[in-house]
């Protein structure tokens, strides 16, 4: 190869600067863009990715709130939150989840299903998420795993909120009970609460605690935390607490509610107990009844088959959802509607000669052989049918009707509870819409004695009672105040009901259970400041046939229990300053005789506040009562239940 | 007449050529570890373990390595560089051997101490090679198409082999790299010409045929040019990554988010933070300043090594810098467009920033074979 001379060397030389500048200047002008675009990137977009890594971040969890609590009216703890311990594993930090796992079950006693679904969970959920291993533990196990969480890598022992009826079943039917959320709960709300989204969240199913569930669950605190790219909470950056629920105080007063429940026993059966002046419901009483503390947590299929398949209906809230024919308590708006229509005086007599011919049909008095002359006072005092029937021919359903719809039948009262029942006034509009039919004078016979197509759940009948001794249109009312506040207790108008008139039916309910030949003098109330007003009633459940009768009626006792009659009774007393308002059911009692005593009872229980001297009852009476009361105090819980553990 | 005969005399000799460093260009290249050594501390969480120390010893066994090689006279280097891309593509055959052995998708062999890449050498011995192959072939020949395909295939058989290893990114430096020595070799514009348009119409021609009977592309493999498109069509999957680089760097704002305050990094939403993403991280942590100061720094490397390259009259040398410092710019330039969603995702790190020791060593090399040309220069007399 030939030298090159240096003009050669400069001009090659040369021609490569060239090409070195032009190959720096696209450098640099690459770097440029580089430039221009890092300027779009990080100032013309920065607020854009600076939102975006802020989402990318920031996690909201929710922070559930307390539910709030239910009181009785004198401050007792009907329904509280209580601590529930469980154990929860972070399999990250257990290492050797399965010798945890064993460690563990030599504190605390694991329950199989409970730990497949721990299992199940850990395999899906990244490793540093907690899963629950076992639940609903002991405050003694979980102080043992406590003690040992050194040698328990991984484990915590966690306390939550659960709810708690310490009453059991003495209110399950008015409380309701929570229960974790379904998917059939979500279904029904249009836009849930996120905090329904957290698993095993506890929200009320029925009753007041379903009925008032917005007030009682209060509203969700939530935390930011900062997360990574997994989702492992990295810090927590602040916190807003969230607001407890609202707690309630109820009109119900425990003690009472407590001694109807137990009163009321084993029998299907139902007892409401009413301020006359205030409307408040002391005492909903409904039986059997069942422990809601069953449900919280999610009751077993064996428990909950128990309750379904028994004949006395224990989850029915027969109180309020259950309706009857009133039978003969509803003779007292028989007679005010006949006396108001004016086709009747006090003092006019029907002869009874123990049935009465109306259209065609005999109709029967109960007392075979007829009550012979009878006036207003005697006719409801020994409760005789042909008089009544005799007034409703005369004044006709029409009155009646109108009459009854003023003091509550028919009407569905405003309770925060489930199924609060409407029952049923006829009117002659009703038949010919609902069932396609005329309404017969029959129908009019067998509605003044309370048959027929009359139905009135017990609620409505203490509502009834109520209105009967104060003359006022008093509304029932449940809840006394919300987190402090007092309801609203207006002053209930007038009956549109002549006081004359209204006075002359309490003088009849009065003889009924004071004069001898009343259908209750027997259960009477001796005390004189106490005495009550009373009606008692049977409703049939079936027809007595024209051959049966004539074969001489079977006796209720012989019959099957399901095709007994019912037996109520409704009260009120003291008779001249009225305070309280009773309703009794008994369903297939046998007749009234069955729900009197009872109503007596609960009566007296709430005007002494408490267990009421002997001296009260009728003489024959008291050793009988005195056994009854020994056994009953047994059943009532005492005021300290409030503060006894459960554990 | 050549370098030997006219100039030796005036280059210095034995220690005194420490004073004759670019010392301009080796405080530069600190600055940028230096730029490194912080982010690596960050991205740890203020930690110098595990990334920072090892990466600061690295630079320093760099440094130490950049001087020996500088004080070697840079005709040495010249004479050794056909033998040096031998061996080079020796390692590269035996690393693609082991590999198929039975050793699994290996790229590197292990020295004890460290893991070379034969690939990295590679990017500097394909320049040295180069210049010196154009440094010997007479300029009038450069053009011809027989001498144009020799350089053309000492290109192609390297990257060939990088490419199934597979190792995109760093085929793509070695071709752009070997042809950026090419044009500065005075190879006729058309041959670029004829290239650029044939790639042109190849990528026209992958796009067209989509959906038709002639497709080119495997359809997942237009799947990931859609998600490289738009990065958010796929933002949990393939475009992931380039999703979060983005936001690190656009809530970086003017002055950013602080020194160890990026979210984005110190969450792990960052993949790769502390190698191919590094860059996001400096982004979101120190702004726009902090980012267009890093670039300012390599565009004053490049700057002093193309100064450098022109005062240096002799062939080999002038190719030579201009060769590395080409294969540095492509370097980080690919990796900026990629954090920055202008280019795939192709696996390029961060010259002297990102964490790794291999490329770190390799580019202090480099720079030695960069200052030896400074300091035997030809000086006029």
């Amino acid at each position: 190869m030939r030298n090159k001379t240096p003009t050669e060397v400069t001009e090659i030389h040369t021609r490569l600067s060239r090409r070195a500048l032009l190959l720096g200047g696209t450098m640099l002008a690459f770097m440029t863009g580089l430039g221009f675009r890092m300027r779009h990137l990080q100032l013309d977009q920065a607020d854009q990715y600076r939102l975006l890594a802020e989402e990318n971040r920031i996690n909201i969890r929710l922070i559930p709130p307390a539910r709030g609590e239910i009181f009785d009216r004198n401050g007792i703890v009907l329904a509280r939150n209580e601590p529930s311990y469980r154990v929860t594993l972070v399999p990250e930090d257990a290492g050797n989840v399965d010798a945890v796992i064993d460690k563990l079950a030599t504190l605390v006693e694991l329950d199989p299903n409970e730990l497949d679904r721990a299992v199940t969970e850990m395999r899906r959920s990244p490793p540093f998420l907690p899963v629950t291993i076992a639940d609903r533990v002991s405050w003694d196990e979980l102080s043992r795993v406590a003690v040992n969480t050194p040698a328990l890598p991984g484990i915590t022992p966690e306390v939550g909120l659960s709810r708690y009826y310490p009453l059991r079943g003495d209110l399950a039917h008015v409380l309701g009970y929570v229960g974790p959320v379904s998917d059939y709960d979500l279904s029904k709300i249009d836009d849930p609460d996120q905090l329904l989204r957290i698993p095993r969240f506890q929200i009320g199913k029925v009753g007041l605690e379903g009925r008032m569930e917005d007030d009682l669950r209060g509203v969700a605190g939530t935390k930011r935390v900062e997360v990574n790219a997994v989702g492992r909470i990295m810090r927590e950056l602040d916190r807003r607490e969230g607001e407890q629920g609202d707690d309630i105080q109820l009109t119900i007063d425990q003690q009472l509610q407590s001694y109807a429940q137990a009163r009321l026993g084993d029998e299907s059966a139902a007892a409401v107990v009413m301020d006359c002046e205030t409307g408040d419901l002391l005492a909903v009483a409904s039986a059997p009844t069942f422990d809601p503390n069953l449900f919280v947590e999610g009751i077993s299929v064996a428990d909950y088959g128990d309750l379904t398949n028994n004949d006395h209906r224990p989850l029915a809230a027969k109180s309020v959802q259950g309706t009857y024919p009133p039978g003969s308590t509803f003779k007292m708006i028989t007679a005010l509607a006949a006396l108001e229509a004016g086709v009747v005086g006090y003092d006019d007599t029907v002869y009874c000669p123990g049935h009465m011919e109306i259209s065609n049909r005999r109709f029967h008095c109960w007392k075979r052989g007829g009550h012979g002359q009878m006036n207003l006072v005697q006719a409801l005092r020994e409760s005789c049918d042909v008089y009544f029937y005799d007034l409703a021919l005369q004044v006709g359903i029409d009155k009646m009707s109108t009459i009854a719809a003023q003091f509550g039948i028919g009407e569905k009262f405003d309770l925060p509870l489930s199924g609060v029942a409407r029952g049923l006034n006829p009117s002659r509009d009703w038949k010919s819409s609902v069932r396609g039919e005329d309404w017969v004078v029959g129908d009019t016979a067998n509605a003044s004695i309370g048959q027929g197509f009359v139905l009135a759940s017990p609620l409505q009948l203490a509502v009834m009672t109520a209105r009967l001794a104060t003359g006022k249109a008093v509304p029932p009312r449940l809840v006394k105040s919300i987190n402090g506040v007092d309801q609203p207790l207006p002053e209930p108008p007038r009956l549109d009901i002549s006081p004359t008139h209204l006075a002359e039916v309490q003088r009849g309910m009065y003889a009924v259970s004071n004069h001898r030949r009343g259908t209750a003098y027997s259960k009477r109330i001796i005390e004189d400041q106490y005495r009550m007003a009373g009606k008692t009633g049977t409703s049939q459940v079936r027809n007595i046939t024209a051959a049966e009768r004539a074969r001489g009626v079977t006796r209720n006792e012989d019959l099957p229990w399901n095709r007994r009659d019912h037996g109520l009774f409704v009260n009120y007393a003291p008779f001249e300053n009225p305070k309280i308002a009773v309703a009794v059911v008994v369903e297939h009692g046998s007749g009234s005789k069955a729900a009197t005593p009872i109503g007596r009872d609960i009566t007296l229980q709430a005007l002494y506040g408490g267990t009421p001297p002997l001296s009260a009852y009728p003489t024959k009476d008291r050793n009988r009562i005195e056994k009854q009361q020994e056994e009953l105090e047994k059943l009532v819980p005492g005021r300290e239940i409030t503060r006894r553990n459960r554990a | 007449m050549s370098y030997l005969e006219y100039n030796v005399k005036h280059v210095p000799a034995g220690l005194r050529k420490v004073l004759h460093l670019n010392w301009a260009l080796l405080l530069l290249i600190t600055a940028v570890a230096g730029v490194g050594f912080l982010m690596l501390y960050s991205v740890a969480g203020g930690s110098f373990s595990p990334w920072a120390e090892p990466q600061m010893k690295r630079y320093a066994l760099g440094v130490f390595a950049m001087f020996v090689v500088a004080m070697v006279p840079i005709w040495f280097w010249r004479s050794v560089s056909g033998f040096a891309y031998l061996v080079s593509l020796i390692l590269l055959v035996l690393v693609e051997v082991m590999g198929s052995v039975g050793m699994g998708a290996q790229r590197w062999i292990d020295l004890g101490f460290m893991r070379l890449q034969p690939s990295e050498l590679m990017k500097i011995t394909l320049v040295m090679c180069l210049a010196a192959y154009y440094d010997w072939l007479p300029t009038e020949k450069t053009s011809r198409p027989l001498w144009v395909l020799l350089p053309v295939l000492l290109i192609i058989i390297p990257t060939a082999l990088v490419l199934r290893q597979p190792d995109l990114g760093t085929s793509i430096l070695l071709l752009t790299g070997g042809a950026i020595v090419m044009f500065l070799a005075g190879v006729h514009w058309g041959y670029f010409a004829a290239v650029i348009s044939m790639v042109v119409g190849l990528v026209v021609a992958v796009f067209q045929s989509r959906g038709t009977d002639w497709q080119l592309l495997k359809n997942y493999q237009y799947r990931r040019i859609d998600t490289f498109l738009d990065p958010s069509s796929d933002p949990l999957g393939a475009g992931y990554h380039i999703t979060q680089s983005k936001i690190a760097l656009g809530s970086g704002g003017w002055t950013g988010r602080g020194f160890m305050q990026g979210t984005q990094s110190r969450l792990n939403f960052l993949p790769e933070k502390h190698t191919d993403f590094i860059f996001t991280t400096l982004a979101e942590e120190f702004g726009y300043i902090g980012a267009i100061s890093l670039l300012s720094l390599y565009a004053l490397i490049v700057v002093f090594c193309i100064a450098s390259a022109i005062a240096n009259k002799d062939r080999y040398s002038s190719l030579l810098i201009l060769g590395i410092a080409g294969a540095f710019f492509l370097f980080f330039a690919v990796n900026m467009s990629m954090v920055m969603g202008l280019a795939p995702v192709v696996g390029v790190p961060l010259p002297l920033v990102s964490y790794g020791g291999s490329a770190m060593l390799v580019l202090m090399v480099g720079f030695g074979l960069v200052q030896s040309a400074h300091v035997h220069r030809p000086r006029q007399v």
